[in-house]
């Protein structure tokens, strides 16, 4: 194992993360203000990639497949939510659960009769595409660099979103006490809407960003959101903060679980049982880490008791 | 002077800068009852909390019965004979009257991992439970279910429930809330006779029970006991009545 | 007799009088299909102990039916290579035997139960949700990983295992096995609810302050549901293993959790048939639907949520009136 292998698994981790977050950070906040647990995120992420797959193949511009991957998850987000989701907040959390399984079934099984059973692709642009050399003489694909850094621009803009803007006091108001802005004469209906358009083109837009690496197909959204609702566990429910430290953490240990556990194992065992047992357990290292984080807190690392 | 039964010494809670319970010491003996009252925002639920075993002291102790409980959760108190009633009813309302009253002799018997008898044809338990129904004279509404009994009569079951416990002392939050002139009567008659088979620390809002009822009465003013003494004693208490009358501002209590 | 009764006999008696027609008449497929009921309306009443009884939204049930599946799998297919499970400390065999089956299949379902419930119940809500539907994933992901057991592609049985004194080859004495467990399972159901535990249990669902109140800890009794419940909808995956003579990671997919708190939706919540009457009408539906269109899971979605959002009793609900009964 050399230190570059190591540093470039560490972006891998770090990239992974950060599109974690972009789902966590949507989930949380429809939570954190609507009560609402979503399981329908996932086919956010995934309307954003095949909508991000559609308009690349039909213009052959990223950035427009990047907007249309925006775009489509809020539209579709947002009449979901008018005409379904805002039925759903007074219900409990098993009719909220059992909604959205429905609405998942609904859109993959509608997305696979628009588009069909195999994966589509969406190509890397050419300004993205091949390796940078980074300082030490590491050389890492740029593509995925330039994600990183469009994702950590998104988490700052959210951070600041809710920090500075209007609509940001509101979201935060809605979350510690939601008669309080009915009180304050806030539109909540209207708010709601545009927090869940905003999570859903989150998720959208990290399906978009990520379909370019993996294919786009059908189911590749719910293991996205199992992993994210994982991250909301970890960091604590309706915590952005928590989020981004949960997605981070997650990332980090899923790849350098892959990564670094056959190796280890290696240094005491037969190559091949090595490798088996290492991947293994590395398929398990971060629902052990979730599984760690209740043990002492309960409520996650940034989770109101 | 007989020993209390329950025992609080100097129990503090904060919240941050906000002192919800300061230094409390209060105690409740055999054949009593003893009133709480204080204005809203005293820290009255702050305090129930803590003797009941939902929330922790940061410095202080709860006794009972001689022992120490402060470490003790709600069930543990429950399990010691601290029975209690809440503010707003939490009895089961789909079920009938006699099973919530037949859940609260199951608590006291133990016994709740069976999987095979039926709950409802246990004799022991039932008559348990139709014992502490007749108690509070609602036998004739075992077959009921709850949501269908009058707000009142929720009160009362809520007692019934409490007295499957066969509890040494109570704590009883409110139990007049909600209910109208003849209903808060019949219900300070029975927690009259009540006494004599346990103590009962009452929590109450109505001020004409407390002074009709209570033996000793404390009162709860920004987190602090300001004075313990007989209803007498606390209606000419000039503290007390600047605490109701004076400069608080949210007056809702006139005495 | 109430009018719930007299729908939960009736159920009862199609699910046994369909097959034995379909016999007479020649239609194994049929037989096959009411097998299938019967196995998913067992993994259904599982979780029904938790879901609608105890109140606990496990999306992680898939679990407990993979590893029953697996327990099949893993004794079947070393009983039919002839190599021992393990050497050492002491020689384990593989069996083709189902008593013994289902016994390690429940035992050790139960048993994951036992610490996955210990873990997650420490949380409630939603936090409860996403936890079990997050350690179904990792029981998902592992079980493609660990290559000893066929990983991704999963194991094949050649012939069904057996049954002493039965042929279980045969289709209608395979469904009369399955339905019999159901039976029994159902009434054990019947008894649990009306005895102490689950007088206790429901109680905490309504109001946990109220149990607390009289001295009795949820989290035991919910320990104790979740580890039952894990138990039955393991066997259910021992019996499902052994109806396709297959098992393979997909039996711990989330959408298979999913389809476990469909059939129980379907049926009605927290009603004993509720979960054999959602079984049944999953089943027609895929059959029907499934032959009309192959995208049929758009028509069950939709279904579903028509069910969520209008008609919260579900089949027997909508037949039976609202009411559900405690007495």
């Amino acid at each position: 194992m050399t230190l570059i292998l190591f540093i470039e698994q560490l972006l891998n981790g770090l990239q992974s993360g950060v599109m974690l977050f972009l789902m966590a950070a949507g989930l949380t906040l429809i939570f954190g203000v609507m009560g609402l647990i979503n399981l329908a995120h996932g086919s956010f992420y995934m309307i954003g990639a095949f909508a991000a797959a559609a308009v690349a193949a039909a213009t052959g511009s990223f950035l427009l497949a990047l907007i249309a991957s925006l775009a489509a998850a809020a539209l579709v987000g947002s009449l979901v939510e008018l005409t379904i989701i805002r039925r759903l907040y007074d219900r409990d959390h098993l009719d909220q659960v059992l909604a959205t399984f429905a609405l998942i079934l609904i859109f993959s099984e509608g997305t696979r009769w628009l588009f069909g059973s195999f994966p589509l692709f969406l190509d890397i642009p050419d300004y993205l595409s091949g390796p940078v050399t980074l300082p030490f003489g590491i050389q890492y694909p740029l593509y995925r660099l330039a994600i990183i850094g469009i994702g950590l621009l998104v988490a700052i803009g959210l951070f600041a979103l809710i920090a500075k803007t209007r609509i940001g006091i509101q979201i935060r108001a809605g979350e510690s006490d939601r008669e309080m802005i009915g009180a304050l004469g806030v539109n909540i209906s209207r708010l709601y809407t545009i927090v869940f358009a905003l999570g859903a083109a989150l998720a959208g837009f990290s399906g978009a960003l990520i379909g370019a690496i993996q294919s786009v197909q059908v189911g590749m959204g719910e293991p996205m959101l199992i992993l994210a609702f994982v991250v909301i566990v970890i960091g604590g429910i309706g915590s952005i903060k928590g989020a981004l430290v949960g997605a981070i953490l997650v990332g980090m240990t899923d790849t350098m679980g892959r990564f670094l556990l056959p190796t280890i194992f290696a240094t005491f065992m037969e190559p091949s049982t090595a490798t088996t047992i290492g991947s293994s357990l590395a398929s398990m290292s971060i629902y052990i880490l979730m599984a760690g984080v209740l043990l002492f807190k309960p409520t996650g690392l940034y989770g109101k008791a | 002077m007989t020993k209390p039964i329950l025992d609080i010494r100097g129990i503090t809670k904060s919240y941050g800068a906000l002192m919800a319970s300061n230094d409390i010491s209060l105690d409740l003996r055999a054949g009593e009852i003893h009133a709480l009252i204080g204005p809203n925002g005293a820290g009255k639920s702050t305090l129930i909390r803590q003797i009941a075993g939902n929330q922790a002291p940061d410095s202080g102790s709860v006794w009972f019965n001689g022992a120490d409980i402060t470490k003790l959760n709600t069930v543990a108190r429950a399990r010691l004979g601290l029975g209690r009633t809440f503010q707003i009813s939490s009895l089961a309302m789909e079920y009938t009257v006699l099973q919530n009253v037949v859940l609260g002799s199951l608590g006291q018997r133990g016994k709740v991992f069976r999987f095979f008898g039926n709950v409802m044809k246990d004799k022991a338990l039932v008559a348990a439970g139709l014992h502490a129904l007749e108690q509070v004279g609602l036998q004739d509404f075992a077959g009921m279910r709850t949501s269908e009994l009058s707000h009142g009569q929720r009160r009362q079951v809520e007692v019934a429930v409490a007295l499957t416990l066969k509890p040494k002392a109570f704590l009883m939050d409110e139990p007049m809330a909600g209910l109208g002139a003849s209903g808060s009567k019949r219900l300070m008659g029975f927690l009259d006779g009540l006494r004599q088979q346990a103590p009962i620390l009452l929590v109450e809002h109505d001020m004409d029970a407390v002074f009709a009822l209570a033996d000793r009465i404390s009162v709860l003013v920004y987190g602090q006991i300001i004075t313990t003494g007989t209803a007498d004693e606390i209606r000419t208490n000039r503290e007390v009545q600047s605490a109701y009358l004076g400069t608080d501002d949210d007056t809702e209590v006139a005495l | 007799m109430r009018r719930e009764a007299f729908i939960n006999a009736a159920i009862f008696t199609l699910l046994l009088a369909v097959p034995l027609w379909a016999y007479w008449a020649d239609q194994p497929f049929t037989i096959t299909l009411a097998t299938r009921v019967a196995i998913f309306a067992l993994a259904g009443v599982g979780l029904n102990l938790a879901l609608g009884l105890g109140g606990l939204v496990s999306f992680g049930h898939a679990v407990f039916f993979g590893i029953g599946g697996y327990a099949m799998g893993i004794l079947a297919s070393h009983a039919q290579s002839y190599t021992p499970l393990m050497e050492w400390p002491f020689t384990l065999n593989g069996t083709k035997s189902m008593p013994v089956i289902w016994l390690v299949a429940t035992l050790s379902s139960a048993l994951a139960a036992l610490a996955i419930g210990a873990l997650s119940l420490r949380t409630a809500g939603v936090y409860f949700i996403m936890i079990t539907l997050a350690f179904g994933q990792m029981f998902f992901y592992f079980t493609i990983s660990w290559p000893a057991y066929g990983g991704e592609d999963g194991l094949l049985i050649y012939v069904r295992n057996g049954f002493p004194g039965m042929n279980t080859l045969d289709p209608i004495q395979f469904f009369l096995i399955c339905f019999s467990l159901l039976a029994i399972v159902l009434f054990f159901m019947a008894r649990l609810a009306k005895s102490p535990f689950g007088l206790a249990l429901s109680a905490a669902r309504h109001n946990e302050k109220r149990v607390q109140a009289v001295g009795i800890a949820p989290y035991r009794l919910r320990l104790v549901a979740f580890t039952i419940s894990g138990g039955i909808t393991g066997l259910a995956g021992a019996l499902f293993a052994d109806l396709n003579r297959f098992v393979s990671p997909n039996m711990f997919s989330w959408q298979t959790s999913g389809e476990i708190m469909v059939f129980i939706i379907l049926g009605g919540t927290a009603r004993l048939f509720g979960p054999v009457a959602g079984a049944a009408l999953f089943i027609l539906l895929e059959h029907f639907l499934g032959g009309l269109s192959e995208f049929w899971h758009i028509y069950l979605g939709a279904l579903l949520l028509v069910v969520v959002l209008f008609a919260r009793g579900g089949l027997i609900g909508l037949l039976a009136g609202r009411e559900v009964a405690h007495d």
